[in-house]
């Protein structure tokens, strides 16, 4: 390789690299700027807007969490994830199972019915779904929430199964055969501990959209104290707009379980992404 | 992942010892009958409680919301069937007739400007990441950070960012000496929706930007290398072999831009930012606004004319997604 070619390539990698880094700086300059807020007097934002905290204040979080009553929203949200995430997870389970390994007369038409989950607008049946939950007594109900995101996420979530399901060798059958296990047991000793790494994928995946849907809370939730937290913020928010330090602590209290989620798993969600197109 | 509906459809075989149909004089087969036999039991057992909740929850909604569409309401009780009714009162009475328009032009300027920015700058990112060996794993986090965060965490920063008196952006520009720059972007009729369009970039663009990048990854490196050996530029290879190859990604990626933008995607963002009208003066108003301050702000018949619009917005979402996936396939088909 020639000097000319040598210098074009690092002059290149050096541009490359450099605006990978503007870039980086504007995806996470306002995160650090939300954080770095948090920990201030809203006083101290509107004299020095650019400042640094000077000393870490977590009075804001106290105000928010104790007064603002985002203790509550909190655990209302994780009530409602971890229901909706878990129910969701634990029915494509079983219903991924014989589809990806059975064949079985309507196989492939309950696997199509699913996938058309995949396009359709489920949202958009709101009007229907807020009658039908008040008609059983659901309607402003954390389990009625619950149940109604379990729904939406199962497209995705029987789709990722099944093909992780078929994937397994045909030999585990067998043995589990001739060992003389049950179905149920074949699949709960056998199949399900092997797919562990689809399911986590699943059950992270299925988290974000959740615990960050506003949409159906402000439709379904009527009552503050069964409040999520997207929609006890913009309680929040509407009451206190001018007091920006326990605002900022609201906004740190909502994304900060999803970010810390993010470090800790990011390869299972973005699997979950780009489950569409890798296989 | 619409990709992904048609791959599916292609490979469902069977997943395992397809049991044989009827007894054979192989005691094997025996078996795998009586094997098949039991299971038809267990078939039911294992989907039934993914089917029902699903059916319940996610498509009989859909379908009574046709039906819902069709009658008139008086508050939450059913009245009189009105046939198209409700379809027509859409664009005839006061205010949708005014507000529907310029929501649908908003909503395909949101799309135009997600297809224009966020994807535009995904792609280009994931190119650049692509090339990069040294903190690939470490951008690639930053980028999808955002995606991460709640709409409406999202909207409540930005309002607060761009506060023109006390926001850090107009501290920021005047420390910069760039005051001209100071602007109430998000008070503007002229420039809320183009700030929306970009807030909504920052936030969504480590999705393509993913997708972009896995499709990326799976094309066969010596493309590449066939193509430096006959002396192409980067960007002659990435438009002869890359581009072609990222059809149908590019398919999959406009499809899901557009259900986020037609659908209630936006939703959050929008009310977050700029109230469930759509302020300034209506200038950031969309469908999924419209659907639901006509559902469940407007009374009388609201119920029914919001079913009206959620069926025709439906129709939209479905009918265009499974046109451009039409043609994405079409394009490809006619590369290879």
């Amino acid at each position: 390789m020639t000097v000319a070619a040598t210098r074009r390539i690092s002059v290149g990698g050096a541009t490359r690299r450099g605006i990978l880094c503007l870039y980086g700086l504007i995806a996470s300059a306002p995160l650090i700027l939300m954080l770095v807020n948090s920990a201030r007097s809203s006083q101290d934002m509107f004299t020095d807007p650019l400042g640094l905290p000077t000393t870490i204040d977590v009075s804001n979080y106290r105000r928010a969490w104790a007064d603002a009553s985002f203790s509550s929203y909190f655990l209302n949200s994780v009530i409602i994830t971890v229901t909706a995430v878990g129910l969701c997870t634990l029915f494509a389970l079983l219903a991924a199972y014989p589809l990806g390994r059975w064949k079985f007369r309507g196989g492939p038409l309950v696997t199509t019915y699913f996938l058309a989950g995949l396009l359709l607008p489920s949202q958009l049946g709101i009007v229907p779904i807020f009658y039908m939950l008040q008609s059983v007594g659901l309607n402003d109900s954390r389990l009625g929430l619950s149940l109604v995101y379990a729904a939406s996420g199962l497209p995705i979530a029987v789709f990722i199964l099944t093909a992780f399901f078929r994937g397994l060798p045909n030999e585990l059958d067998e043995a589990g055969r001739i060992d003389g296990a049950g179905e149920f047991r074949l699949f709960a000793k056998v199949m399900v501990p092997l797919v562990r790494p689809a399911v986590a994928t699943v059950a992270v995946f299925q988290f974000a959209p959740v615990w960050n849907d506003f949409f159906m809370p402000l439709i379904l939730l009527r009552t503050p104290s069964k409040f999520t937290l997207p929609v006890g913020l913009t309680n929040f928010f509407g009451e206190h707009q001018a007091d920006w330090g326990p605002v900022f602590a609201g906004l740190v209290i909502t994304a900060l379980p999803l970010i810390v989620l993010f470090i800790f798993a990011s390869k299972q969600i973005v699997a979950g992404l780009t489950a569409g197109i890798t296989k | 992942m619409v990709q992904a509906v048609e791959l599916t459809k292609q490979r469902t075989r069977p997943g395992s010892a397809a049991p044989a149909r009827g007894p054979g004089p192989d005691r094997r087969k025996n078996l795998s009958a009586e094997v098949a036999r039991r299971r038809r039991r267990w078939v039911l057992m294992f989907l039934a409680p993914a089917v029902l909740l699903y059916s319940i929850l996610t498509i009989y909604p859909l379908v009574t919301g046709l039906s819902y569409s069709f009658f008139s309401w008086h508050g939450t009780a059913r009245d009189a069937f009105v046939g198209l009714g409700n379809y027509q009162a859409l664009f005839t009475t006061y205010p949708l007739n005014e507000q529907l328009p310029r929501a649908l032009l908003n909503t395909c300027l949101y799309f135009i400007g997600a297809m224009l920015v966020q994807n535009t700058i995904g792609l280009l990112l994931a190119a650049l990441l692509h090339h990069t060996r040294h903190g690939r794993q470490f951008f690639r986090t930053l980028y999808v950070m955002p995606y991460l965060i709640s709409p409406i965490v999202v909207a409540y920063l930005w309002a607060m960012i761009l506060s023109p008196s006390f926001g850090p952006l107009a501290a920021f520009l005047q420390w910069a000496h760039l005051d001209v720059l100071n602007h109430p972007w998000l008070g503007d009729t002229r420039t809320a929706l183009p700030t929306l369009v970009l807030i909504s970039a920052w936030q969504w663009v480590g999705f393509p930007m993913l997708l972009f990048g896995t499709a990326m990854a799976g094309i066969p490196e010596e493309y590449h290398e066939a193509a430096q050996i006959d002396g192409a530029s980067k960007f002659v290879a990435f438009w002869h072999i890359t581009r072609p190859l990222l059809i149908p990604v590019m398919g999959i990626v406009t499809v899901l831009t557009f259900i986020g933008n037609f659908g209630t995607g936006a939703f959050g963002l929008v009310f977050g930012l700029e109230g469930s009208n759509g302020g300034p003066a209506g200038s950031t108003d969309n469908l999924a606004l419209v659907f639901y301050r006509t559902a469940f702000m407007g009374g009388g018949n609201g119920i029914g004319i919001a079913s009206a619009l959620s069926v025709l917005m439906f129709v939209l979402i479905v009918g265009v997604a499974m046109g451009i996936n039409r043609w994405a396939r079409a394009a490809q088909e006619k590369l290879s």
